[in-house]
């Protein structure tokens, strides 16, 4: 219960700041749809190419921007000493991480909202897509991406190339969320079977559960002192 | 000069040696394979390269954990002096691999499961390198550093089986024999005194980088204490 009640108290600070500041989700949106904007130049344009790429460019989009959303979320936390505040805090380490988990899941998937629909308009995606699917894979590729994200971003902040180093550590070990949340989206917006789909949302529960609880675990090496 | 300790001499010695003979078996002892020729005999360099780096990086895995656990500086140089040999070795591996794939395959690179998580795998320890020497400062370093490389090593796993899945989706035939389906006798035992060579070569690599570290350690207090009493 008292952990329950932790990991609340932090969530809504980190909110209550996102809400008056709204720096986060402003700049991992804006950010996601250039990124969006400029792949479309790589392509031919009225060929069904650009229809086949969207996918993957979604979701580079989207991790891009997360990646930018985590590196500007700890720099918040080291602003006035704020992470230290915390640590003296009588909070389980895990229950900060939890925390922060939750927290940039739901700046995430806000900017997903934002960016899915201009998604779906400019790359003229097939609108009858069966939206529940979809929504399970954004959010265990979420899940997966935050999970690992957390963890990285508060190794990354210790060293001294902090935003450089984020992407290097983070998008390699990424690489199954990128490729399953890639490939299962663009099952779907195929029109392929369900089955077919959740042989790639298998690996990414995997992935997801694996790397939850190897965080969790490790989170007070990377904070102590 | 010093003179070489004799352990860094029962380490050298096997070492050269059995190189030697992998050598000789390589180039003179296996028969040439009928339809590739030559350009086959890498397969004793770039398969053993690529077990030392596993090997290497799984000891990466097991340092970092005895390192969180212990907290003793010796798990922590092994660790790192792992992930260096480890990381020469994948390179090795990227390099001998297109090498054979452009007049076998036609192409230097293909985006094959193995291929990929090999680059993959290059990539993350190549950052678990990065973050060691841009840590702060070198005991932070330390502990970053062996979270990193346990959840490095977690992820192989999950890697390959993505990117297979990802790739049986789309079959390359040009892939589909793979290599160890009918391995003529000698061009076994050809590798298996390469896999040999290699893994003694990786023990000997590891326990010199292991002494250095601890030299360089040395050197680095030797260093802050002048500068101390300096002031």
């Amino acid at each position: 219960m008292t952990a329950l009640l932790q990991i609340w108290t932090i969530l809504r600070k980190d909110i209550l700041v996102e809400r008056r500041s709204k720096d986060l989700v402003v700049s991992m949106a804006v950010f996601a749809l250039v990124v969006i904007v400029v792949f479309n130049f790589a392509f031919d344009p009225g060929t069904t190419q650009l229809q086949n790429a969207a996918p993957g460019i979604l979701w580079v989009a989207l991790i891009f921007a997360g990646n930018i959303g985590l590196s500007r979320a700890f720099a918040r936390e080291q602003e006035n000493g704020m992470m230290q505040g915390l640590l003296l805090c009588p909070v389980e380490r895990s229950n900060i991480y939890l925390a922060k988990v939750l927290g940039n899941m739901i700046f995430m998937g806000i900017t997903q909202i934002i960016v899915l629909p201009v998604m779906i308009v400019f790359y003229d995606l097939s609108v009858g897509v069966a939206y529940l699917p979809l929504l399970l894979i954004l959010f265990l590729g979420t899940l997966g991406f935050a999970t690992t994200g957390t963890l990285f971003s508060t190794i990354a902040a210790q060293t001294r190339t902090r935003e450089v180093m984020l992407p290097i550590l983070l998008l390699p070990v990424s690489t199954p969320v990128i490729l399953c949340t890639t490939k299962s989206t663009a099952l779907l917006f195929k029109g392929a079977a369900f089955s077919q789909v959740f042989s790639w949302i298998k690996i990414l529960i995997a992935f997801d559960m694996i790397f939850f609880v190897l965080s969790w675990l490790l989170y007070e090496y990377v904070v102590e002192d | 000069m010093n003179k070489i300790k004799p352990l860094y001499l029962a380490l050298l010695i096997p070492t050269f040696l059995l190189l030697l003979i992998a050598l000789y078996c390589a180039f003179i002892y296996a028969p040439t394979e009928t339809s590739m020729g030559d350009v086959q005999r890498i397969f004793y360099f770039h398969v053993p390269s690529a077990w030392v780096s596993f090997l290497a990086f799984f000891v990466v895995c097991l340092t970092s954990i005895l390192y969180l656990k212990t907290g003793k500086d010796k798990w922590d140089r092994l660790a790192a002096a792992s992930a260096e040999i480890g990381v020469l070795f994948i390179v090795i591996v990227l390099i001998t691999g297109p090498l054979w794939a452009k007049p076998v395959w036609g192409t230097f690179w293909t985006w094959d499961a193995r291929l990929t998580t090999s680059f993959v795998l290059f990539l993350i320890y190549a950052a678990y390198l990065m973050l060691r020497s841009y840590a702060v400062n070198s005991e932070r370093g330390a502990r970053l550093a062996a979270v990193f490389g346990i959840v490095g090593f977690a992820d192989v796993p999950i890697v390959y089986m993505s990117i297979r899945w990802w790739r049986t989706l789309h079959p390359q035939p040009v892939i589909a024999g793979g290599e160890g389906s009918g391995l003529a006798p000698q061009m076994l035992t050809a590798l298996l005194v390469s896999l040999l060579a290699f893994t003694v070569l990786y023990i000997t690599l590891l326990k010199i980088r292991y002494d250095e570290s601890a030299l360089q350690r040395e050197i680095l207090q030797l260093k802050e204490q002048l500068i101390k009493e300096s002031e």
